[in-house]
C-alpha cells in the first residue's frame, strides 16, 4: 500500500502536505482512489471559500459511486487543480500528484492533530480487511 | 457465506476486485471498468454470467405453461431454435423477473433468469404450474456455466477458441440459438454488442474462459456490463423496474403480447392500468454523475431516475429516468445532483448500439 510517510491523512483518506509557504496542498491516497475506481468527475472548492475542518468541500466521482471530499484543516481555498476538470483520471494515475487543491490554514496548528503515515495505514487496512 | 461461480478461482487468479452481487461473490472489474467497457465496444471482452440460472421447461404442457407464465407470447417462437425476451408478472402486472426464453421443440423451453430473483422465479412457477395443472417439469440447471462473450470481434474469437463451434453457429441470426454438442450458443447478449452467450458444463466453461483468454478476449466485470448496457438502453432488474411497477412504466410495452384471447398471468391487471408514467433517457448536459434515486424535474411534473452512470463511450453520463407521460422526448428536464440543479435532455435509448452513439 502507498502511503507516503512525509504527507499526513485524514480518516476520511485525504492527503495532505504542508508547503513551505505555510499553506496546504489536498488530494485523495491511493487507497481511496483504488477503492473508488476508474474517477470520471471531480469538484473541487471556489477559490476564495472558506471551510471549518471537516466540512464537505468537494466531490470525486467514480464509475461506481460519488466520494465526498473534506477540508482536513479549516481555511480559505487558494488554488485549485484546473487538471482534474478535463483530466479526473489523473487521479487514478498519480494520486499524490494529482492535488485537489490548496487551503490556507486558519489555525495552523491543526496540521498536529492530522494522522500520520503510520496511524493512516492503520485505517485504510481496516478497511481493507 | 457468498455464492461462488465455477469460474471463481480463475478470477482471483487475474487479480479481478470481487464484489458481492445478489449473494454471489462475482467479479466487479480486473483493473480498470472503463477500459473493459472499451475492449468490448471495439474488440471482444468475455463476462462470467454464470451466476444467472437457466431453468429446463420440459412436458406436454411446456408450452401452454409459458403461454400463461410469461407476458410475452412463446407461440411467436414458431421455429426450434428462436429465443424471446419477456416479463414474468405477478397478478397485478407487477414486475416479477425479466427473462431470456429458448424453444428448443413444443415440448422442450430452456428459461435465463437473473440470479437475485432465481429463487423467488422457481416458487412462482412452481406454485402457477400447480395451480393450473400444467405438465411440465422444472429442471433448475446449476451443473451449466455461462459466460457472455460480446463486441464486434466476439464471435470469431469464440470460433477460434472452440473447435467445431462455428460451422453450428456461424448462420445463427440474433436472438437464435444452436447446440454443438452439449454447449449451447445462443446470438444474444446484454451489451449492445454482436456476440454469444454460451451454457455448457461447468468444467467445459472454465475450459473455454481459458481458451478465450488466450484468443485474445479480455475479461470483464459487472462494473463494464453495467455501463454497457445502459448505454445499450437495456434495463436492469431490481433497479429499473422491480413488483411494485408493470412493464408497460419501465419501457418494456414492447414485449407485452396483448393482442388476442391469449390469457397470462397480469394480463387483466395491465388492461385495466392507466400508465402515467415513462421510461425515458437521460442526456447530461451539465458536468457530473446521474445516479439512481435522483428526482427528475419537467413542466410535466416530477420524476426519477432509476439507473444513472458515467457512459465511457459518450464520455458524459448517461440515465434511465421514469417521468410524467406528458414529458417529450428533446425536452430539457432539471435533475437533482447533491445541492445542484442539473440540465439533462430527454432522448430515446438506446444510446449506444454496435457501437454507434445515437443519441
Amino acid at each position: 500500500m502507498s502511503i507516503p510517510s512525509d504527507l499526513k491523512y485524514t480518516a476520511t483518506h485525504e492527503w495532505v502536505r504542508r508547503e513551505t509557504d505555510g499553506t496546504m496542498t489536498v488530494g485523495i491516497t491511493h487507497h481511496a482512489q483504488e477503492q473508488l475506481g476508474d474517477i470520471v468527475f471531480v469538484e473541487t472548492p471556489a477559490v476564495g471559500k472558506a471551510f471549518k475542518r471537516d466540512q464537505e468541500c468537494g466531490v470525486v466521482e467514480s464509475v461506481k459511486a460519488a466520494s465526498d471530499i473534506y477540508a482536513p484543516v479549516g481555511g480559505e481555498v487558494t488554488a485549485a487543480n484546473a487538471v482534474l476538470r478535463d483530466t479526473p483520471e489523473a487521479i487514478n494515475q498519480d494520486p499524490y500528484g494529482a492535488w485537489m487543491f490548496k487551503l490556507r490554514p486558519a489555525d495552523p496548528a491543526e496540521w498536529d492533530g492530522l494522522l500520520d503515515a503510520a496511524a493512516y495505514a492503520k485505517v485504510a487496512e481496516s478497511e481493507a480487511h | 457465506m457468498l455464492k461462488q461461480t465455477p469460474l471463481n478461482a480463475l478470477h482471483r487468479a487475474l487479480g479481478a476486485k470481487m464484489t458481492d452481487f445478489g449473494g454471489w461473490e462475482m467479479p466487479l472489474h480486473y483493473g480498470s471498468q472503463i477500459e473493459e467497457h472499451h475492449r468490448v465496444r471495439r474488440d471482444a471482452g468475455m463476462f462470467d454470467v454464470s451466476h444467472m440460472l437457466a431453468i429446463d421447461v420440459q412436458g406436454a404442457d411446456a408450452q401452454r405453461f409459458l403461454s400463461y407464465l410469461l407476458a410475452n407470447n412463446v407461440a411467436k417462437l414458431a421455429v426450434p431454435g428462436k429465443a424471446l425476451y419477456s416479463c414474468m408478472l405477478n397478478p397485478a402486472g407487477g414486475v416479477l423477473d425479466d427473462l431470456i426464453a429458448y424453444f428448443f421443440g413444443p415440448e422442450r423451453y430452456r428459461l435465463v433468469v437473473n440470479a437475485g430473483t432465481a429463487d423467488k422465479d422457481l416458487g412462482w412457477m412452481t406454485e402457477l404450474r400447480g395451480r393450473q395443472r400444467f405438465k411440465a417439469e422444472l429442471l433448475p440447471r446449476r451443473d451449466l456455466a455461462m459466460l457472455a462473450v460480446q463486441g464486434p470481434q466476439a464471435r470469431s474469437r469464440l470460433w477460434a477458441a472452440l473447435p467445431g463451434a462455428e460451422p453450428v453457429s456461424a448462420a445463427l441470426e440474433p436472438f437464435h440459438v444452436a447446440f454443438h454438442g452439449e454447449i449451447m450458443i445462443a446470438r444474444t447478449g446484454y451489451t449492445g454488442e454482436d456476440g454469444f452467450e454460451v451454457l455448457l458444463p461447468a468444467q467445459a466453461g472454465v475450459d473455454l474462459w481459458r481458451a478465450l483468454l488466450d484468443a485474445g478476449v479480455a475479461p470483464c466485470g459487472l462494473g463494464a456490463r453495467d455501463t454497457l448496457r445502459l448505454e445499450a438502453g437495456m434495463n436492469l432488474y431490481g433497479q429499473d423496474m422491480d413488483e411494485s411497477v408493470t412493464p408497460l412504466e419501465s419501457g418494456l410495452g414492447w414485449t407485452v403480447d396483448l393482442a388476442g384471447p391469449r390469457d397470462f398471468c397480469g394480463k387483466a391487471a395491465l388492461l385495466e392500468s392507466r400508465p402515467e408514467r415513462r421510461m425515458v433517457g437521460l442526456l447530461l448536459m451539465d458536468r457530473g454523475v446521474l445516479r439512481p434515486h435522483q428526482r427528475v424535474r419537467s413542466s410535466a411534473g416530477e420524476g426519477e431516475i432509476s439507473s444513472g452512470t458515467f457512459s465511457p463511450t459518450l464520455s458524459r453520463s448517461i440515465a434511465l429516468a421514469r417521468v410524467p407521460r406528458a414529458v417529450a422526448d428533446g425536452e430539457t428536464v432539471m435533475v437533482e445532483v447533491r445541492d445542484k440543479q442539473l440540465a439533462a435532455k430527454v432522448v430515446r435509448p438506446p444510446f449506444v448500439r454496435n457501437g454507434r452513439i445515437l443519441v
